[in-house]
């Protein structure tokens, strides 16, 4: 079988860098298998429990970069409980015993401690990438740690994570021989940083492309680090407060004209809305926008900044653009492919969102589209078929109207036949999430269209089992199902409990699943993990079969039942 | 399964794309049905009383058949429909309940039939719960949804009256036959104003992050101008001798100049003089005289009500400590402004 040696097929597999393509290779035969996972540089794990660190370990010898993710998709909305699990400590020291030379480590939704981020910083000389999505568990010490100890440090990026900050003084603990900074990302720190700590580092990192401040960065600081930084690609402004007649200001004018690479803007945390002409002269080349948290700048100033915008292929604003100023994206941004508008005032009366007629104009101005978050006020059927027919290319499609299940308002139909026409029409959808008014209708047309789907998400849908039943059935390629507050039982869970080996997890919250049919699975499949989680502590009164289950996950492992799990939360 | 789904709207005809036509056919009398078997079964604790008991509730003018096009209203239909606004929701089906609009009215209510702690969302669940298991009788074929499709329908437009306070009425008739009216009318005609929404926990699907930041953004207001957050800071105006107050949002400017020629601008009709800012540009505090250069002159001066019910002269703090301890304004005649406090 083998034609070549050992190290051909090695140096072929260095050019197949997806995760499912070496993951295949790896299981053409036993000499590929060897080959390639003693080459294996990069691993995803999706659900930290599926594996153990010391399988991991000893699989991957060669491990470089890890990504892993912990608590299910829901614990972004408050559905999981604080201390579910997710702990990241486990395989950080099982990583440091080992000799795995680990240099990247990327977690989402994780729970990272003081005590882990030092042992990561000590552990690993080479460690060079640490990027933390929407973790919580650890404080500016923890980071302090970093900064100090890793000497070849390219990469900290921090990304909406709840961190207890202790104030400032972490920046100042990168010593003075670190130059190897290439991203640093602090957006999402609450406290003050050391400014003259902030400007020196940057000063000295020749090969900073990506920054982004937080809050606590004036406007003056941020003129001095872009004239020390003008090469910057990304920019994450922080506080953009200031006096459009002052010194600072007109310098801070000249600094971002400097900056020829910036292609993409977020921030704003803090926005004087007319003193956004200086970043015009950035606009142009902007392909990421990102004012999602600048509830500031809306209305026309906000219009005009979009105008000079013409190469934007992602943005992300808030709702209260409306629908006109989705329509002036609709006629700037040709080159549009990812849109994302969250609510500015979620639980308020509803005044500032946009309806279909927004995404509508989108869709006909921006044929590109392929990627879509929308919260919106409400939608129609009509508004979806005609997104659908303008736009084929969706790979992610995430509607959330506010009033989950608000039917068409025009025609106070449920929204079968608008989501139905997405998924017939996008051929390569892999992500869904539904709201709206919703019958089983819209189920058995997912299952039948939607041949690519990885990922559906479902709340306050469904009539009856079948539902799921269609979704189970149809979509073969579904990897993550999570469904809050649907009539879905035991019937529908228990119909092919074999398709759960073949998904990622499942996530049940307030249906009509029972114990005894989660017994039932979790007996069938041991290759499952299913858990309960039981915040009331209702299930230690009363263990009776029929009682339904508030809240399930359950999901594939090949290590058992996990070891860490609170008190609240039953393992079958 | 109809190739022209994308038509489907048009079609009508196949029976898996538009349940409405299933439903046409059995109108009032299979929402009465539906009615009684969703219903009784989930009278709890609350005794809501059974809803037969109230099928002269039941408005058939409102379940009566009306095939409209797409887009049509039906506008007449509104008042005896708006029990919802009637402010009467029991507090069990306020929590953890949307409030009376649009489409959550119906749900709501629906809860209050279960009783269920769960919420509007658990009350649906369990009444589908109840309609599959008639389902394996009803639905002998896998492709027949319709009587699963039309009952669920019907029953979350079931009306449904409590007796007692709460008088809580869910009152939809069947929407998927084409009927326009309900929740749209409703809610337009909703007089009740809608503070805030119920929280369902975990709706809408925000990263709690994002929450956290976006209410910190607006509760620092110190140098934003702006709208953040829920944003806007609307304060009555007072002009002695004007005949009506005026409203402003404080949120619309930045500095005291910008104010005072929205004032201006806004009260000219009842003075004499000239308009046109003078002023330094760029300075955010205008002192005493030179509000009152601006204001037409010497003769009126600019002057708020702070937190504390004092009356102040505009113009002496930092403009965003002003936005944030204003909580009126009034123009007034200089010879009655001596001796406000600073």
């Amino acid at each position: 079988m083998n034609y070549f040696p050992d190290e051909v097929l090695e140096h072929v597999f260095d050019f197949i860098t997806s995760h499912k393509d070496r993951n295949s290779v790896s299981l053409v035969c036993k000499s590929w298998h060897k080959i390639e996972r003693y080459s294996r540089q990069r691993v995803f794990i999706g659900n930290c429990y599926s594996i153990s660190p010391e399988r991991l370990i000893a699989r991957f010898p060669g491990l470089k970069s890890l990504t892993l993710k912990g608590k299910p998709h829901f614990a972004d909305f408050n559905l999981v409980p604080h201390d579910w699990g997710g702990f990241v400590y486990p395989w950080i020291k099982a990583l440091a015993k080992s000799r795995i030379g680990l240099e990247e480590l990327r977690l989402k939704r994780m729970v990272v401690s003081d005590e882990s981020l030092e042992l990561l910083s000590k552990s690993f000389v080479n460690f060079k990438s640490l990027v933390l999505v929407s973790c919580e568990g650890f404080t500016t010490d923890g980071l302090a740690a970093i900064a100090a100890n890793c000497r070849f440090l390219r990469e900290l990026d921090l990304q909406e994570n709840e961190v207890d900050d202790h104030r400032g003084h972490w920046l100042s603990c990168f010593p003075e021989s670190c130059t190897s900074l290439i991203s640093l990302n602090f957006a999402c720190l609450r406290g003050e940083v050391n400014l003259g700590a902030l400007e020196r580092l940057v000063s000295r990192s020749p090969n900073l492309k990506s920054l982004r401040l937080n809050r606590a960065v004036p406007l003056d600081t941020l003129q001095k680090l872009l004239m020390r930084a003008p090469q910057l690609v990304d920019l994450g402004i922080g506080s953009y407060v200031h006096d459009p007649f002052s010194e600072v200001y007109n310098k801070l004018k000249i600094a971002i004209q400097r900056c020829k690479s910036i292609r993409s803007l977020s921030g704003f945390l803090e926005v004087a809305p007319h003193c956004m002409s200086a970043i015009y002269p950035i606009c142009g080349n902007l392909t990421f926008l990102n004012l999602s948290y600048a509830p500031g700048l809306h209305g026309n100033k906000l219009m005009k900044l979009i105008q000079h915008c013409r190469k934007l292929q992602r943005l992300w604003i808030l709702d209260c653009i409306g629908d006109k100023g989705l329509g002036v994206v609709a006629l700037t941004c040709k080159e549009l492919q990812e849109l994302r508008v969250f609510p500015s005032d979620p639980f308020g009366a509803g005044n500032a969102a946009v309806t279909e007629e927004g995404l509508v104009l989108v869709s006909a101005g921006c044929p590109k589209l392929n990627s879509l978050l929308y919260f919106c006020q409400q939608m129609t059927n009509a508004a979806l078929i005609t997104v659908a027919k303008n736009c084929p290319n969706f790979i992610r499609f995430r509607l959330c109207i506010l009033d989950p299940i608000k039917p068409d308002p025009v025609t106070n139909q449920p929204l079968d036949e608008g989501f139905g026409a997405i998924v017939q029409s996008c051929k390569g959808l892999k992500r869904l999430s539904l709201s709206g008014l919703l019958t089983d209708q819209v189920f058995l047309y997912i299952g039948m269209y939607a041949e690519q789907l990885e990922m559906l998400s479902i709340a306050f849908a469904a009539d009856s089992d079948k539902g799921m039943l269609y979704v189970l059935n149809g979509c073969k390629k579904l990897r993550k199902l999570e469904i809050r507050d649907c009539p879905f039982g035991d019937a529908a869970l228990l119909e092919d409990v074999g398709k759960y080996e073949t998904m990622r997890s499942l996530w049940m919250s307030s249906c009509e699943v029972t114990l005894g049919g989660c017994k039932s699975v979790a007996e069938k499949m041991p290759s499952l993990n299913v858990e309960i989680i039981d915040e009331c502590e209702q299930m230690e009164f009363n263990l009776d079969d029929k009682q339904k289950v508030d809240k399930m996950y359950l999901y594939r492992t090949l290590v058992g039942h996990r070891k860490d799990a609170p008190e609240y939360v039953s393992i079958l | 399964m109809s190739p022209l789904l994308l038509g489907a709207e048009e079609e009508g005809q196949s029976r898996v794309s538009s349940p409405s036509v299933e439903c046409i056919s059995q109108n009032g009398l299979g929402i009465r049905e539906w009615n009684y078997l969703g219903l009784s079964d989930f009278c709890s604790v609350d005794s809501s009383g059974v809803p037969d008991d109230n099928g002269n509730n039941l408005n058939l003018k409102a379940t009566e058949l009306r095939l409209g096009l797409p887009g049509s209203q039906s506008p007449e239909r509104e008042t005896e429909h708006c029990f919802l606004n009637s402010g009467k929701l029991d507090e069990k089906t306020l929590f953890p309940l949307l409030p009376s609009k649009d489409g959550i009215c119906s749900s709501s209510q629906k809860s209050v039939v279960t009783g269920n702690k769960r919420g509007f969302s658990e009350v649906k669940g369990t009444i589908y719960t109840e309609k599959k298991w008639m389902g394996p009788g009803a639905v002998p074929d896998s492709q027949s949804l319709q009587p699963v499709s039309h009952g669920k329908y019907s029953v979350a437009q079931a009306s449904v009256k409590k007796d007692g306070p709460a008088n809580v009425i869910q009152e939809q008739p069947c929407t998927s036959n084409g009927t326009k009216v309900n929740r749209t009318d409703i809610s337009n005609n909703s007089s009740a104003p809608t503070a805030n929404r119920a929280q369902v926990v975990g709706w809408p699907p925000i990263r709690s992050f994002r929450t956290k930041t976006l209410t910190t953004s607006s509760k620092n207001n110190d140098e934003v101008d702006g709208k953040p957050g829920p944003g806007t800071l609307f304060v009555k105006v007072s002009m002695d001798g004007a005949p009506y107050l005026r409203k402003v949002d404080l949120r619309m400017y930045s500095t005291y100049q910008e104010l005072s020629s929205a004032l201006e601008k806004m009260f000219s009709c009842f003075t004499l003089g000239q308009c046109g800012a003078h002023g330094t540009p760029g300075k955010e505090i205008l002192s005493e005289s030179k509000l009152k250069d601006l204001l037409h002159g010497s003769e009126y001066v600019l002057t708020y009500e702070d937190k504390d019910g004092d009356w102040m002269l505009v113009g002496d703090v930092p403009w965003e400590m002003f936005i944030e301890t204003c909580r009126r304004l009034k123009i007034m005649k200089s010879a009655d402004a001596i001796g406000l406090g600073k």
